[in-house]
């Protein structure tokens, strides 16, 4: 029994490493999928883009690399699929060197495969990525000829109807940000929304999700925190949308899963640490 | 004069800058803006400090044959040939090699028939994602050995983040018996949102206007020249 007690003890952390392997590739491996309830939050971004009018004028920066992308790609595919439904005119961007790459796929994904009748220049269009994190935004503010020449074809923004329409962030109704650090959110709030009065949605990591809640409700009119959000959204969009309810077509509520199984053997490892804890402190107080 | 124009240089930019946000009038609103083009001009120009400084490191760390210098030369040949291949627009259509496609040099790069995009692909995203993964282990292993109710502030620790960890999972749900499980009610997901609606929200907004002040602080000794720090110089005492 002694023996057992110390090998839990000082539990090699190999151990805690093929426990979460298994809690993330099982779950993957056999489809373990769990139902979806939407909190209000995520609730209350939907609401906010099914309110608006079609036609309304959508930026969408993609702020993030392959590092993040499992967490934050459904969301991205989520929010363009929203945003094609309610044809939106969309003005895709990116202030992180691979989200021009992040923002293609989506594009791959959802306007060249659901919406072929999308014309580029005219209801969507990729300007990509300039380097400058919070010093773009500040000049898109007023003008996005003035960082932008040219889009991600090499042709010039001028040649395209959507520039003729608008050309700065202050003639956009919406914003949609989905980052993983910096620049994202948070410079997105300060440098754009705040001047610019266009109302802001965020998409972040569950890791960055807190330092971002400050700025709700008044800076951001919501923020979809990692996957979990991400699958929220997708079942309020499967809901709304049928063609979209298959779960197959959702990755974040495919991946859930598997977030639900990690969690729980982290938190049984953490039962088991502070049990040997006090069992230790407990022999500790006799002993002295 | 080293230090003399650097410093003036700092101190204009700094003052134009925060009057071009009380007077967003002629100068000072597009002086504001074009100190912000001129900065993402010279932000371009990071992308070539960063490449020369990793050629440095890692050149000198073979050179010496430090420990490890085996990694050096991969990560230097792995930044040569993305290089290349990626300035160049090297690829391939029609099972012919190609230079400069498609059309030019100023070609999309992620033009599926050029190499560069190959790369991306298949070797900087599972690489990169398989390193952001591996946090999965590291944070379970730490949450194991770190999370103990050692005192009355680690176990309040300990209780929100199990509260976060169900609540943000359908078992939170599962476990929330007291609660019907399709209707709304003070359930752990519930409990999960309040904790980072309160308490959560109260402590980074606190923590968020330290920062700001800090910042304000450091900026105002940075503009008005009191911290040199920036210059490789040691604050004046």
């Amino acid at each position: 029994m002694g023996k057992i007690y110390d090998k839990i003890r000082n539990l090699d952390r190999r151990v805690v490493f093929l426990f979460i392997a298994l809690a993330v590739i099982i779950p993957l491996l056999y489809a373990v999928r769990f139902p979806e309830f939407p909190t209000p939050m995520a609730k209350g971004v939907f609401d906010h883009i099914e309110r608006m009018p079609e036609g309304s004028r959508v930026l969408i920066s993609f702020d993030y690399d392959p590092a993040s992308e499992p967490e934050l790609e459904p969301m991205a595919i989520a929010w363009m699929r929203h945003c094609s439904i309610k044809k939106f005119k969309i003005y895709i961007m990116a202030l992180w060197p691979l989200g021009q790459n992040m923002a293609q796929g989506a594009i791959k994904r959802v306007i060249l495969k659901d919406f072929p009748n999308y014309k580029y220049g005219i209801d969507y269009v990729n300007i990509g990525y300039k380097s400058g994190g919070q010093g773009v935004i500040n000049v898109i503010l007023t003008d996005f000829e003035k960082l932008y020449p040219v889009d991600v074809t090499n042709r010039p923004l001028k040649s395209f109807p959507l520039f003729k329409e608008a050309n700065s962030l202050k003639s956009m109704d919406l914003i949609i940000n989905i980052s993983a650090g910096t620049p994202g959110l948070k410079e997105w709030i300060q440098f754009g929304s705040d001047p610019a009065g266009t109302p802001i949605i965020g998409g972040s990591t569950a890791v960055q999700a807190p330092q971002l809640y400050p700025y709700h409700p008044k800076q951001i009119l919501g923020l979809l925190g990692g996957l979990k959000a991400a699958a929220e959204y997708e079942k309020l969009l499967g809901d709304k949308y049928p063609q979209y309810s298959d779960v197959k077509l959702n990755k974040g509520r495919m991946r859930m899963g598997a977030q639900a199984i990690a969690h729980i053997v982290i938190m049984a490892f953490i039962i088991i640490g502070n049990l040997t804890f006090f069992i230790d402190r407990a022999r500790g107080a006799k002993k002295g | 004069m080293k230090r003399t124009i650097p410093l003036a240089i700092t101190f204009i930019v700094g003052v134009v800058l925060i009057v071009s946000k009380f007077i967003p009038h002629m100068p000072f609103g597009t002086l504001g803006e074009d100190f912000s083009v001129y900065f993402d001009i010279i932000a371009t120009f990071a992308f070539i400090l960063g490449g020369g400084n990793l050629l440095k490191v890692h050149a000198d760390t073979i050179y010496r044959q430090r420990s490890g210098w085996g990694y050096s030369a991969i990560c230097l040949i792995g930044f040569f040939i993305t290089m290349v291949i990626g300035l160049l627009k090297f690829g391939a259509v029609n099972g012919r090699i190609v230079v400069g496609w498609p059309g030019d040099w100023k070609g999309d790069i992620a033009d599926p028939a050029i190499w560069f995009s190959s790369i991306y692909e298949y070797v900087f995203k599972p690489l990169a994602a398989t390193m952001f993964a591996l946090l999965a282990f590291y944070v379970a292993s730490a949450s194991y050995r770190a999370f103990r109710a050692k005192n009355v502030e680690a176990t309040v620790l300990l209780v929100a983040s199990f509260i976060i960890l169900l609540g943000r999972t359908f078992i939170g749900k599962a476990v929330s018996f007291w609660v019907p499980i399709n209707r709304p009610g003070p359930d752990i997901p519930r409990l999960a949102e309040w904790v980072m609606d309160y308490p959560t929200r109260a402590g980074q907004r606190a923590i968020m206007i330290g920062i700001a002040l800090g910042i304000v602080a450091t900026s105002l000794k940075i503009i008005l020249g009191i911290d040199r720090t920036y210059l490789g110089v040691e604050e004046e005492k």
